[in-house]
């Protein structure tokens, strides 16, 4: 068995196999793969005994289910209004160069994915941004530069 | 019933409650466009067009997801609703590939009529096609999906699983986004598509089409060296009077249909019938046969009960899904195949045709056909056994373009050598109607007697009952059948997958046992079929329905063993049924495909 | 600036921290007397569209079926409002003694907390709140449970039937209506879904009775309301506010002193501009005087150097990748306006265009399926009538 699919069949079990378990079982094969991949739309639907067209169709349809390859540390900076006024582009800069990738792309080493995203609900702290589940906000470029040097600090210890 | 009152402009009416508001509309024949709505489906209410003003509402409602309510007071043409519901037709123009003159349902298309009755010549929007990426997939034999035609209304994804049980298409992504997809937008040749086509009757679009192969036969056709056999299924009798407005006579066409593909061209005009009552014999000996193996022998190993074969798209359907069910599917080609693989050895060997130049032709209610023409199994006569599927739709668009005014034509009968047939052999075109052929066969084969119905007509296997059981007690069998005294033999009948899944889901649950099932892919079989004239609904396959058993009722033979031909061709050619040569010919296997 | 015309309240961030005894006192009250409280302190919905709460709860209480679900809608994704996730974090006992309520009153045994994915972080703070409660419903031999179901990052969710499509593991696309989600709801069972806030509020009205709360505000629009205060101020945040106040006076405590318009109710609501100011207040749509607005809480105020243009095209930009996509009026509507106006500004499009444009909205209104479509209209029109030489230049 494929680690996938060995990820997949626990989570069939911790969650059971009725459809209500969908949402959260995307979100844990996310959790670990930061992706969802084909085989593991395909394990889903067979645990699930739905069709692995309804899984990819429900997967596509959330930002967070992402069906694309995605880096280990999957950055989503917030595009909504507040965040936009309050200097996302200056923090959409500084990422790229930290990183040498441009938004919707993941770095050669697959440590990072830059993404966009919809207002995070940290408007009166713009801008903000997720890394994975984590919120970081008030962001300035010095500091989303620290962040990432941090991020890559702990990968190379890893 | 509970009865609601409503008023739809300024006219009262009153209707059973639970009746929505296009319905009642309707009755007062008050027509509203729509176009996500289709009566063989649940209700969507997205696409709009539908949109209804209801008095004292500051919003309009979708009258086919809105509910006759006590004192409404509908107007289905007021300025709002006729300057709202031309913004949404625009709208979809907008998002959509609109090169008519260029598109294969030109003429036929539901979006179509609705822009040419709103007059939609000078439309404000942006044209949105450039900025997207459509897809374009013609990768399969049965179908093209076009997304550039496609206006999103989900007719084909809720078709697929409410229908067929499959939903191998899906919408996907959401937003501007959001699009018709199957899974990780692969080709339609890569997914569990059955290949049945239903999802391309019901598309109002010109999105999903099937695959066509009009020029393929123009120039077989025009090709002297090429001698072209045709052969007509079923149920394209009953249904292509449609395409030409005709509804005498129930709607029934054969003797005009023969004569339209003789003027054609067409060097043989032949009947699929033929090997449906050929079907009945190898299928019906296959049955006895297991049977015996089961009662008398004791055989562990025979699969019952025995599934019937002739629907494409229901051998499909069991290769991705059911692949444990595989043995219990009669090995016997369908009609078509037989057909084929006869066409190229029998018919080319008794008419000196060299097979090499005779090109097979079928036409067909059905897309999977298509697909199963194109298999590799399918070249036992030493060549593909069938050249071309034609659907019913496309034999309409070559007699349009050939110009033969076919309500006009008188009838004429098919050529000898495979051109004969029975009732039982038209039959095959509803649900019920292979079973009814074959217990015709099998019971006066088994006690030489006539099945005790009147006339003939079997009606418990008959309508359109999702799943039909039927039973049948034999006795007084004669000598060599006298294991059968006393047996009871339990059948059940399906159409349209989700019907097949359920009955084999009881079948897997040991809730029902049978020793023989009739599956067709499509709602009410064949007529209902993926390549029958569009549009389909309810009521237009139970006018077929009625057309295909006044066809039965009006065949002089009603039995497929008392058809002369197939008498001739078991004694020059074949032997007797389940014969080597049969075997080599007639009959066929089946592979596991992925589910997922 | 900050000459606090406006009175700030405290109700829903106060520690209570003799709770338990409330869930005791509300179990041991009679349905109807719990329902009879509910209706008259006037508390509407919180999540914007402004249902009596009350009546939603008795509405579901009188549903036959065995089965019945409660829903705190957490879904919280209208650009400006961040208030449900504070009261997440500092009260969720208030939250689950609503639901709670909630669910006494219409036989729910199971309540569901829809919370955005965004808001992931939050789930270790609840579980533990919720492990918390689960033990005082024991206590008080009340079955009830509580679960956190997360959601994954699609706006449309958090309108209710979208929400529960989404919990029965489809795709969040909105339901007709009727059927309504007390009546068929999660898994086609009677549902209260309920804003997080709006159950706050059910928290205090059970303490301290429906007429304190009703005091507060003005005529239909009674008791206080959480806003989530963003954009152009220098005191960004949430903030109790009582309903029915101007936007004047909300702009002379919140602007910086160049406060050029207020977006009102979060992108799906209206911008007010300076010169209408004075004559429009804050509550549900009906008889306050002048012009008045329902809101969700979101409070976003620009200054003279906004450029009105970018903020409806972000905001435009928002709706054609968060509309679920399903209906025509929305998926193919938003698309249009997105670049409609992009045109227009380009100079590709005649000035007139814009009145194209205003009458699409129109027909968005009336035709598209579920609230965002029909919304889109809000800000649209308010930012183009009220700023059409920025649209244009
Ligand atoms: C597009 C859209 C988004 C919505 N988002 C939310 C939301 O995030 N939170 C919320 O409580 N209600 C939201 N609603 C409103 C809900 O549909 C529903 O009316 C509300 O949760 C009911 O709770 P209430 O009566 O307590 O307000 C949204 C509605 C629409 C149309
Ligand atoms: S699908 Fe219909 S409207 Fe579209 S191009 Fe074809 S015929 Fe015209
Ligand atoms: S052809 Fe049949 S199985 Fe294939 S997508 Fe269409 S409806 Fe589904
Ligand atoms: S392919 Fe046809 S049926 Fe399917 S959504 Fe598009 S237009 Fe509708
Ligand atoms: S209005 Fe928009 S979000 Fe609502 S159903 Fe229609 S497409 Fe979906
Ligand atoms: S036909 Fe009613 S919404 Fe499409």
């Amino acid at each position: 068995m494929s680690d996938v699919q060995t990820l997949v069949k626990g989570l069939v079990k911790s969650y059971g196999r009725q459809e209500t378990s969908l949402m959260p079982i995307l979100q844990g094969v996310i959790k670990v793969e930061r992706s969802i991949s084909e085989s593991a739309m395909i394990e889903i639907a067979r645990e699930l005994e739905i069709s692995t067209a309804k899984v990819f169709g429900m997967a596509s349809f959330y930002s967070f289910l992402d069906t694309k390859p995605r880096g280990k540390y999957v950055i989503r900076i917030c595009k909504t209004i507040t965040c936009a006024m309050k200097g996302k582009n200056q923090i959409l800069l500084a990422l790229e160069d930290s990183l040498k990738i441009k938004v919707g792309e993941t770095t050669h080493d697959k440590h990072f994915t830059l993404l966009e995203t919809n207002c995070l609900g940290w408007c009166h702290k713009a801008p903000a941004m997720l890394i994975n589940e984590e919120v970081y906000t008030e962001l300035t470029p010095e500091k989303v530069r620290q962040i990432i040097e941090e991020y890559k600090k702990n990968e190379v210890v890893d | 019933m509970k009865q609601i009152n409503l008023k739809i402009n300024g006219i009262a009416i009153n209707v059973d409650e639970g009746m929505t508001v296009l319905e009642a509309a309707k009755k007062l024949n008050i027509r509203i466009p729509t176009l996500c709505y289709h009566k063989d489906l649940c209700t969507a209410g997205n696409c709009r067009v539908c949109v209804v003003e209801q008095v004292g509402r500051d919003r309009l409602v979708a009258s086919c997801a809105t509910p006759a309510q006590e004192g409404m007071e509908i107007l289905t043409n007021s300025l709002q609703v006729r300057n709202s519901r031309k913004h949404i037709i625009e709208l979809l123009l907008s998002e959509h590939n609109a090169d008519c003159t260029k598109c294969y349902k030109n003429g036929n298309c539901e979006l179509q009529n609705l822009a040419s009755e709103y007059k939609i010549t000078n439309p404000d929007f942006i044209d949105l096609v450039p900025y997207k990426n459509y897809a374009y997939d013609d990768l399969s034999p049965s179908i093209i999906k076009d997304d550039s035609k496609c206006i999103r209304c989900q007719r084909c994804v809720r078709t697929c699983a409410e229908i067929q049980h499959l939903s191998a298409l899906c919408v996907a992504h959401k937003g501007h986004e959001m699009k018709i997809s199957t899974f990780a937008e692969k080709p339609l040749q890569e997914v569990v598509c059955a290949t049945c086509g239903q999802c391309v009757i019901h598309c109002p679009t010109g999105a999903l089409t099937e695959k066509n192969y009009i020029e393929e036969v123009w120039d077989a056709i025009a090709d002297k060296d090429k001698h072209v056999v045709v052969q007509t299924a079923p149920a394209v009798r009953v249904g292509l009077g449609e395409e030409f407005g005709i509804e005498k006579n129930d709607g029934r066409v054969t003797g005009q249909m023969v004569a339209a593909l003789r003027r054609l061209g067409f060097d043989a005009v032949l009947d699929t019938d033929f090997t449906a009552d050929l079907t009945i014999m190898e299928e019906g000996t296959e049955l006895l046969t297991r049977l015996k193996k089961a009662l008398v022998e004791n055989d562990k190993d025979v699969q019952l009960p025995l599934f019937t074969s002739c629907s494409p798209g229901w051998i499909k359907f069991v290769e991705h899904t059911h692949p444990d069910r595989l043995k219990n599917l009669s090995t016997c080609k369908s009609p078509q195949q037989m057909f084929g693989a006869l066409a190229k050895t029998y018919y080319a060997e008794k008419r000196k045709i060299n097979p090499e130049n005779i090109v097979s032709v079928s036409i067909m209610p059905c897309t999977a056909k298509k697909f199963e023409a194109d298999r590799p199994e399918m070249r036992d006569s030493g060549y593909k056994d069938v050249d071309y599927v034609l659907t019913t739709r496309e034999l309409a668009i070559m007699i349009k373009q050939a110009g033969i005014e076919f309500s006009r034509l008188d009838e004429e009968k098919y050529d000898r050598l495979m051109g004969e047939s029975t009732g039982a052999a038209v039959i095959f075109g509803a649900t019920g109607g292979v079973m009814e052929a074959a217990l015709r066969t099998a019971y006066e084969l088994v006690t030489g007697r006539e099945i005790p119905f009147e006339h003939l007509d079997i009606t418990p296997v008959r309508g359109f009952d999702g799943i039909k059981e039927a039973s049948l007690t034999i006795e007084d069998a004669l000598p060599d059948w006298d294991f059968l005294n006393g047996v009871t033999l339990n059948c059940a009948i399906a159409h349209g997958l989700d019907n097949a899944h359920h009955l084999l889901k009881r079948m897997d649950s040991g809730e029902a046992s049978y020793h023989f099932v009739e599956f067709m892919a499509c709602p009410g079989g064949c007529l209902g079929g993926g390549g029958q004239p569009i549009p389909t609904s309810p009521e237009i396959r139970k006018k077929r329905m009625k057309a295909i058993y006044a066809e039965d009722g009006d065949m002089p033979l009603r039995k497929s063993h008392e058809n002369p031909e197939i008498i001739d061709v078991y004694r020059e050619f074949l032997g007797e049924p389940l014969s080597e040569k049969s075997h080599h010919l007639l009959h066929t296997h089946y592979k596991a495909r992925e589910r997922y | 600036m900050g000459t606090k015309h406006l009175r700030r309240m405290d109700l829903i961030f106060t520690r209570d921290d003799d709770y338990k005894n409330l869930v005791k006192d509300i179990l041991s009250r009679k349905n109807e007397d719990i329902i009879n409280e509910m209706m008259e302190s006037g508390l509407k919905g919180r999540g914007g569209a402004g249902f009596p709460t009350g009546l939603k709860w008795k509405l579901t209480s009188e549903k036959p079926e065995a089965t019945k679900y409660i829903i705190c809608n957490a879904d919280e994704g209208e650009p400006g409002t961040f208030k449900d996730r504070e009261i997440l974090t500092q009260v969720p006992y208030k939250v689950l003694t609503g639901m709670a309520a909630c669910a006494k009153v219409i036989g729910a045994k199971e309540g569901f907390i829809y919370l955005r994915g965004e808001y992931h972080f939050l789930v270790d703070l609840l579980s533990k709140a919720i492990d918390e409660f689960h033990q005082i419903c024991k206590v008080n031999s009340f079955d009830f449970n509580v679960y956190i179901f997360l959601g994954s990052g699609a706006y449309i969710c958090g309108e209710e039937s979208a929400l529960m499509e989404s919990m029965e593991g489809k795709r969040g696309e909105p339901r007709n209506k009727p059927p309504f989600p007390t009546d068929l709801g999660y898994l086609n069972k009677p549902t209260v879904v309920n804003n997080v806030e709006t159950l706050a509020h059910a928290f205090t009205i059970l303490k301290l009775g429906a007429k304190d709360f009703h005091d507060l505000g003005v005529q239909d629009s009674h008791g206080s309301k959480l806003f989530s205060v963003s954009g152009d101020t220098p005191i960004p945040g949430i903030y109790e506010l009582e309903l029915g106040m101007s936007v004047q006076d909300f702009a002379d405590d919140f602007g910086d002193g160049d406060c050029k318009a207020v977006q009102v109710g979060g992108a799906s609501g209206f911008l007010v501009p300076r010169k209408r100011f004075k004559e429009t207040s804050i509550g549900y749509q009906g008889k306050l005087k002048g012009i008045s607005l329902p809101t969700g809480g979101s409070m976003m105020l620009f200054n003279s150097s906004r450029s009105m243009y970018n903020v409806l095209s972000n905001y435009l930009d928002f709706f054609q990748e968060e509309s679920c996509g399903q209906c025509t009026p929305c998926r193919v509507g938003c698309q249009q306006l997105v670049k409609g106006i992009e045109q227009v500004k380009r100079g590709e499009k005649p000035a007139a265009y814009l009145d194209v444009l205003l009458k699409l909205t129109d027909t968005m209104k009336v035709t598209a399926k579920c609230g965002l479509g029909q919304s889109v209209a809000n800000s649209f029109q308010s930012i183009v009538e009220n700023f059409k030489e920025e649209m244009i230049y």
